[in-house]
């Protein structure tokens, strides 16, 4: 992976300038690589990671993964269905898996009272869908790379040789 | 006549002077050190992992003085694979508790009372004692005015009847200078025309940025002079551990030896397992410290320059070792100023010896966000200098 790349995975807030710094490159050209990966869609977004364990979020209380097993359709093979599902806002993610079933969708709730609902008014009764296995989510550790715990204490001295 | 405690040898040993300094920094809260010797990364987890699952195994005895022989053998097989040097992991390799002990074993082994050890500073802080202790005299070489390199002029300067070895240390702690083989060649000829036994201390080796880096020994004719030392501590963010190795030829392994298995017995052999996974798996995260240390490396000395503290660009090694000349402080006085009125913690300079008076030594393991603000505090803390040197000239 380019290290522009890199640096911003690490710290989205870290500056052109500062780039442009730690690798020894022209700031303009630094931004013009920035930007061609946001046209490219290769940066998407630049997001904060929120450690949710320590907040009451009233929208996204409760989450569910649920595996979809679907009938592929001619022509449009998964694609198609996945687009239907992944649509709705309630999904936050969705994966074509190999295994035993098809899709992994992630949905994110008020209550377990509104996934219910929504796998089985929404998601089950979807044209394809053929079966459906909703988990709850009980408790989250780590998530994309990072530990939700509270940040983690200095343990070495502050100075030596 | 009331007899002493402690030893003349130890009596003599000077205080290290910076001690108090230290006291201050320990008893600080919320000071952003960039005073640290040691990475900022935690050991690979799968090197953790190991020792965890050696302990629940129950390997929680002794091991063979020299150290197990399957971490002799992966060391073996890692130098010569990385670097193409080839020592028999049978006599020629030691595990010792860091390259502190064999540091210590190395000069024991080699010195008889008076012998002299040639030692380029400013330079790790137990260079020096050690040797005294080992009943040796210490010829320390200031390399300040050649942009901290060792000169083969220099060598030969101080060689004399009684010189026995010269300890170097590349890429270095405190400076981040390193040498290209080129270079090295160089000081070769030297050491050779003087038979001198070269303690070749390559801990920092995998942290060098602008060229690879060449083990002493790889030189051709340094094999029966060198002692190469290395360790896990830095490159694989292990400096709790305790652990390193001495290779060389095997008379002097055998002599570290003899002295090792008295005073030590053998490495922890949880440690042991531990270097043994780290060889195996942790070659990842070396590089990935070592690319994110070299960005730190551009953002520090960049910052450094540009707020007035003249900085050369170090070769490896996680510090920068800027002049703080331009201020008219000493070392000791910048450094406990920085402390005081803005607690940012860095290392004076005249720690590492005389000549690295004049400077301070700034460790960049620290995270990006601390190097960012500890940058600002240090500009903010030369300008309030300035401002009240300016203030006493109006007053005149």
């Amino acid at each position: 992976m380019d290290e522009i790349l890199e640096i911003l995975e690490k710290d989205a807030r870290t500056t052109p300038e500062e780039i442009a710094r730690m690798l020894k490159k022209d700031v303009a050209k630094v931004k013009q690589a920035i930007r061609k990966h946001e046209k490219d869609g290769v940066i998407l977004k630049y997001k904060a990671v929120i450690n949710k364990e320590l907040i009451r979020d009233e929208a996204s209380d409760v989450r569910a993964l649920i595996e979809v097993n679907i009938v592929p359709q001619k022509d449009l093979g998964f694609d198609k269905i996945a687009e239907r599902i992944y649509s709705f806002p309630e999904v936050t993610s969705c994966y074509l898996i190999s295994g035993t079933y098809d899709l992994l969708v992630v949905v994110e709730g008020k209550n377990m009272h509104t996934v219910s609902s929504f796998v089985a008014e929404k998601l089950s009764c979807l044209e394809h869908v053929r079966a459906t296995v909703t988990h709850f989510m009980l408790k989250k550790y780590k998530e994309d790379g990072v530990i939700l715990k509270h940040k983690e204490e200095n343990k070495r001295i502050a100075i030596s040789y | 006549m009331i007899k002493s405690v402690i030893s003349k040898v130890v009596q003599d040993l000077q205080p290290s002077g910076i001690r108090a300094f230290f006291d201050l920094v320990l008893g600080m809260k919320d000071v952003i050190s960039l005073g640290v010797g040691e990475p900022d990364f935690t050991t690979p987890w799968s090197v953790r992992e190991s020792a965890i699952f050696s302990l629940e195994q129950g390997y929680t005895s002794y091991t063979s003085n020299k150290g197990m022989m399957k971490l002799r053998l992966q060391i073996a097989h890692f130098l010569k694979n990385h670097y193409e040097v080839t020592y028999n992991p049978d006599d020629e390799i030691l595990i010792t508790v860091g390259v502190s002990e064999a540091l210590d074993l190395a000069v024991r082994a080699i010195l008889d009372p008076g012998d002299k050890v040639l030692i380029p500073e400013p330079c790790y802080v137990s260079y020096g004692p050690i040797t005294s202790l080992a009943a040796g005299i210490p010829v320390y070489l200031s390399t300040a005015k050649n942009n901290f390199k060792i000169s083969p002029e220099d060598i030969e300067k101080h060689c004399d009847q009684k010189t026995k070895a010269i300890i170097i240390n590349y890429p270095s702690n405190p400076t981040g200078v390193s040498y290209t083989k080129r270079e090295l060649e160089a000081l070769k000829k030297v050491i050779l025309k003087h038979n001198l036994i070269l303690i070749s201390d390559e801990v920092y080796d995998e942290l060098t940025y602008d060229f690879k880096h060449t083990p002493f020994v790889t030189l051709p004719g340094l094999r029966n002079n060198t002692l190469y030392l290395n360790g896990f501590s830095k490159s694989y963010a292990m400096t709790g551990w305790r652990i390193g190795y001495a290779c060389g030829p095997k008379e002097i392994i055998a002599a570290m030896t003899k002295i090792h298995q008295y005073s030590i017995m053998c490495v922890s052999i949880t440690s042991q397992i531990a270097a043994c996974e780290a060889l195996q798996s942790g070659r990842k995260a070396v590089e990935e410290m070592k690319r994110e240390y070299k960005r730190r490396r551009e953002f520090v000395v960049e910052g450094l320059n540009s707020v007035g503290l003249s900085c050369l660009k170090p070769q490896g090694a996680f510090y920068a070792f800027p002049s703080i000349k331009a201020t008219g402080l000493s070392s000791m006085d910048f450094s406990q100023g920085l402390l005081k009125e803005q607690k940012v913690a860095v290392v004076p300079g005249s720690a590492f010896g005389k000549s690295g008076e004049g400077y301070i030594r700034i460790s960049y393991a620290s995270s990006m966000d601390n190097l960012r603000e500890a940058l600002q505090r240090i500009q903010v803390f030369l300008r309030n200098k300035t401002r009240k040197i300016a203030g006493m000239k109006g007053m005149e």
